[in-house]
């Protein structure tokens, strides 16, 4: 046994047995709470109340110490940590130190269940006589049991020999095969650790997981309150509670998911804010799910009606947030997904299967035991009341997602036993996604968003029980004129250019945007038209215009986005670079190259390459481009922007490019690094150095080898003509690089009349220049190669508009301050508190999505 | 109309929704030999880059072409065009999932997933490099 020097053993010890007592605690709760839920004597139940508090508390500290013990090993760069070792290292700042405990799985799994401890806390804590006596004991009960599985996640304790979970206490001796861990000093070997993934280094990688971690978290109290309906036989009661939870839920998912659209528009080189990847289809159906459940819990508290609906809706939305943790913690997705996939390991997958089961099976027989006696009533609603089309509209939500879900999940099919050979005999092969995945979602999403549009515009205006056809036709008229004449004028003046899936498509954008219009007028209306500008009230249509809004900006920054580094129209493409193989008419041909120095008309603009500078962090290096757009007659200036996007030049030369905006109130003009030269490229001479060459023959320059592939007399090609009687010769190079790359060059020489012409060709990304200098004997040319010490420099970039960006965000901003407005309202707060939480949320919200750019 | 009646409209309506998808062309998981017999039709390739053959991309002429030789583990080869940038880190990848069509003599890529191991700090090989180039390089 080797004594190791300079190892830190305390904070691992201490961060193991917070571990265990935080696994034993939500153990020992989740016992006492489930007693307690079955007690009717209220002393013995109090008695059993209070020993869950106590554990839960114990529980609660436990868990703020194991994430505390982690920051402080991370702080530290205890390098013998496994977890500071891949996830830290000594130039992160503190805030990625924080970020990089949440890069890892263990630290996600944490990260989950301190928000279920914090919000734990919140019901452990309410002195309500209702509550105490009824609601606290299941609901705690469920938590504790989440907590439970949560913990054996990261326990890492072996049973016999499988491993159960993975404790982010190891050591990396214990963790990495290598043969300096045999030396007791091999500490001061590392030197550092891996730290941060560089693509994450943004400060949303600092805020989003945290909020988007605290939605899929808050999902399990509408859950638990669910359960708790249906073990205390009091069928209806749960929703009053519930409710506030649900719609915080809501709005705090729905933010965190389109955090992390804004995180992938501002920062990755995706192109956009939403791409149907199946970690964003994971998060966004249980929010859908959600939605559809708050409002038939509201159906049910106005009428009495779909409290079975509403069962299952608060059943389903945490269900569905443990299964996308299944699709994206299991590596399952791997070959589906850009964002990266680990298997982490057979023990923890079937750990996290158990997970979801043991929640989905027990309260799915619990519920279809209890179908009958759910009060349900039996007649039919007034086809004029606001219920039944509350209650169509919910349906249709929960319909789409689980179409999302359904697509989301092929890669899971083909892993199913039996179904996987089903599909394979029917499919001839491994189930995979359609050639244009988007647009499988996107058109059957357009036609929800149609039917929706339109509830959400109409149903407001209608009663419930039964509504009078004179009432709505003089409430809803000047909407709906309104609603006409704005998008006649929209439709005239600002078109929308969407040729790419033809005319019927075209048609449905148009149809989705006049019904999200109408939505959004007619409930901006609603406030002063019925409710006399009541705000307090108005959290509802505040929160519908706020989604219909977004989906006006989504739908047109979508699909009036254009690409102006179209290097087809523009651009310095040299015909004979592009391969005879490429015969189609119409390729995607989205990026351009910009030479330092030279002015390139992209779209509107003149785009100047300037210089590079390099960032403060190592590798990483910016691209300065200079914007114009010039008045077409006075040829004066009248716009000038300057855009930096960078590229992190990494080790092994992985390259991640960060894009720079131009954000205007009415669009935005968004620009990234596809391509730019590493720094290594140097040469010596700049003179011609002249060798004989013959067919077929190979030479060398300073960065590779050539070879002389063929000479051909008189070619005739796009570029030139040449006839019988004139006399040009053309060689045909390759040059291939020391990174294998590989380039072709074409001089030629031609004698005429006048003289002898010499054509050089170029190969600007290896600063070479090729003359065809003569004939040889022997069926050998004179060939000359210059290598350049004039460093060619060049960015190759993706540029594109997306009109009206800004729309999509207001509308989430005011959705959300919609959602949390009628939380607070059901919630009862106190009006101070409320307006409190109302304007920290606004501030936060406006400074996330639209100031910090 | 009666609620059962709108209930049954709307299943009408997700199975048109389920129809249309089910119209969909979905593609599927296939071998270099499997998609060359598959000409035309929408393809996932998952192969590995073939670093004996050269990589084509000169940003200058066309920043729109590169091509480049993929193998899979079966053996098989293609020439694989992609009209597009040359994702940074193909040379490092470990694995590739191209998207496309067989046309001929090359696949012709819409899409390419990289499997990076950089991306990859779960995996132990990968850990075991790391380690070994951080420690003996002093």
């Amino acid at each position: 046994m080797i004594k190791f020097e300079g190892e830190h053993l305390l904070p691992g010890q201490i961060g193991h047995f917070f571990i265990i007592l935080a696994l034993v605690s939500s153990l020992i709760s989740l016992i006492s709470y489930g007693v307690a839920s079955t007690k009717t004597d209220l002393t013995q139940k109090s008695d059993w109340l209070k020993f869950g508090k106590i554990n839960f508390i114990i529980h609660f500290i436990s868990i703020i110490a194991v994430f505390s013990t982690i920051f402080f090993i991370c702080y530290n760069h205890y390098f013998e940590y496994m977890y500071a070792y891949k996830h830290a290292s000594k130039e992160l700042e503190s805030k990625f130190l924080l970020a990089c405990i949440w890069e890892g799985q263990e630290g996600s799994f944490l990260l989950w269940s301190i928000w279920h401890a914090v919000l734990g806390m919140f019901i452990v804590f309410n002195k309500k006589e209702e509550h105490q006596t009824i609601w606290k004991a299941p609901v705690m009960s469920v938590i504790s049991l989440a907590q439970l599985f949560l913990m054996f996640m990261i326990l890492g304790i072996y049973f016999f020999d499988v491993r159960i979970g993975n404790s982010p206490f190891t050591f990396t001796r214990n963790e990495i095969p290598a043969p300096i861990f045999s030396q007791p000093n091999y500490l001061t070997f590392i030197k550092d650790g891996m730290g941060l993934n560089v693509l994450l280094r943004n400060y949303w990688m600092v805020i989003h997981p945290p909020i988007l971690f605290l939605g899929f978290a808050s999902t399990i109290i509408p859950f638990g309150f669910a359960y708790a309906g249906l073990q205390t036989k009091r069928f209806g009661e749960w929703i009053k509670p519930a409710m506030p939870w649900a719609l915080m839920s809501a709005c705090i998912l729905g933010v965190g998911i389109m955090m992390g659209g804004k995180w992938a528009y501002e920062s990755l080189s995706f192109g956009g804010y939403w791409a149907w990847d199946p970690v964003e289809n994971a998060s966004l159906v249980p929010w859908l799910i959600l939605i559809a459940g708050i409002h038939t819990m509201l159906i049910f508290t106005a009428t009495g009606r779909s409290l079975r609906a509403s069962y299952l809706f608060a059943m389903l939305t945490f269900i569905f947030v443990l299964y996308s943790t299944f699709l994206t913690r299991t590596g399952i997705l791997g070959d589906t997904s850009v964002h990266a996939f680990t298997e982490a390991g057979k023990a923890i997958n079937i750990m996290i299967g158990l997970f979801v089961l043991s929640f989905a099976l027990p309260m799915f027989v619990l519920f279809f035991k209890n179908y009958k006696k759910i009060p349900a009533i039996h007649t039919e609603e007034e086809t004029s009341s606001r219920e039944f089309y509350m209650f169509i509209g919910s349906l249709l939500i929960f319909l789409s997602a689980l179409f999302v879900i359904l697509i989301t999940s092929i890669p899971v099919y083909s892993k199913t036993p039996l179904l996987k050979d089903l599909i394979i005999s029917i499919h001839k092969g491994p189930l995979a996604m359609p050639e244009d995945a988007e647009f499988l979602y996107n058109k059957v999403m357009i036609m929800v968003s149609i039917i929706i549009g339109l509830l959400t515009a109409v149903t407001q205006y209608l009663k419930y029980k039964n509504t009078s056809t004179s009432y709505l036709i003089d409430k809803i008229k000047f909407p709906t004129i309104a609603s006409i004449v704005i998008s006649t004028l929209l439709f005239i003046f600002y078109p929308i250019h969407y040729d790419k899936h033809g005319i019927g498509f075209l048609v449905a954008i148009y149809i989705a945007l006049f019904f999200s219009m109408y939505a959004a007028i007619s409930n901006a209306m609603y406030i002063s038209l019925v409710l006399k500008n009541n705000l307090k009230p108005a959290g509802a249509s505040i929160a519908h215009f706020g989604f219909a809004l977004m989906i006006v900006g989504m739908l047109i920054s979508s699909s009036n986005k254009t690409v102006i580094s179209d290097s087809k129209v523009n651009g310095i493409n040299v015909p004979i670079g592009k391969d005879p193989m490429s015969k189609k008419e119409e390729d995607p041909t989205e990026n351009l190259t910009l030479i330092r120095e030279v002015p390139t008309k992209m779209g509107d603009y003149q785009v100047s390459y300037v210089k590079d500078s390099s960032g403060h962090e190592k590798g990483r290096n910016f691209y300065l481009l200079n914007f114009e757009k010039k008045d077409k007659t006075t040829s004066k200036v009248e716009e000038q922007f300057v855009l930096q996007p960078d590229v992190y030049m990494m080790k092994d030369n992985n390259m991640s490019s960060n894009p720079d905006t131009k954000s205007y109130l009415t669009k935005d003009i968004f620009t990234y690094i596809s391509f730019a030269l590493g720094k290594e490229n140097k040469t010596d001479t700049a003179q011609f150095k002249i060798i004989d060459i013959g067919e077929g023959e190979k030479s060398y320059y300073s960065n590779g080898y050539f070879e002389l592939k063929k000479v051909e007399k008189n070619p005739a090609n796009s570029k030139y003509k040449f006839g019988a009687n004139d006399i040009a010769l053309q060689a045909e190079i390759q040059f291939v690089s020391k990174d294998s790359m590989h380039f072709d060059a074409r001089p030629m020489i031609v004698a005429d009349s006048f003289g002898i012409l010499q054509i050089d060709d170029t190969v600007y990304a290896q600063n070479l220049f090729v003359k065809f200098a003569g004939v040889s004997d022997n069926h050998k040319i004179k060939l000359g190669i210059k290598e350049s010490d004039q460093l060619i420099d060049f960015v190759t970039v993706k540029s594109y508009v997306f009109p009206y960006i800004n729309l999509v965000w207001l509308g989430l901003i005011i959705m959300a301050m919609g959602i949390l407005m009628s939380a607070v309202y059901r919630a009862k707060f106190s009006n101070r508190l409320s307006g409190l939480i109302l304007l920290m949320a606004f501030i936060g919200l406006f400074y996330m999505f639209l100031l910090a750019n | 109309m009666k609620r059962t009646h709108i209930i049954i409209l709307i299943g009408i309506v997700a199975l048109i929704i389920g129809l249309l998808v089910f119209s969909v062309d979905f593609s599927t998981y296939d071998t270099i030999n499997s998609a060359k017999n598959k000409q035309g039709k929408f393809v996932h390739l998952i192969a590995k880059l073939d670093k004996s053959e050269p990589i084509t991309y000169d940003p200058i002429k066309n920043p729109n072409y590169l091509s480049f030789y993929a193998v899979d583990s079966l053996g098989g080869k293609t020439q694989v065009i992609y009209h597009n940038s040359k994702p940074g880190d193909l040379e490092k990848s470990e694995r590739i999932v191209l998207k496309g069509k067989m046309e001929a003599d090359h696949f012709e890529c819409q899409d390419i997933l990289l499997k990076c191991p950089s991306k990859y700090k779960d995996d132990k090989k990968m850990l075991e490099k790391e380690m070994k180039d951080q420690t003996t390089k002093n």
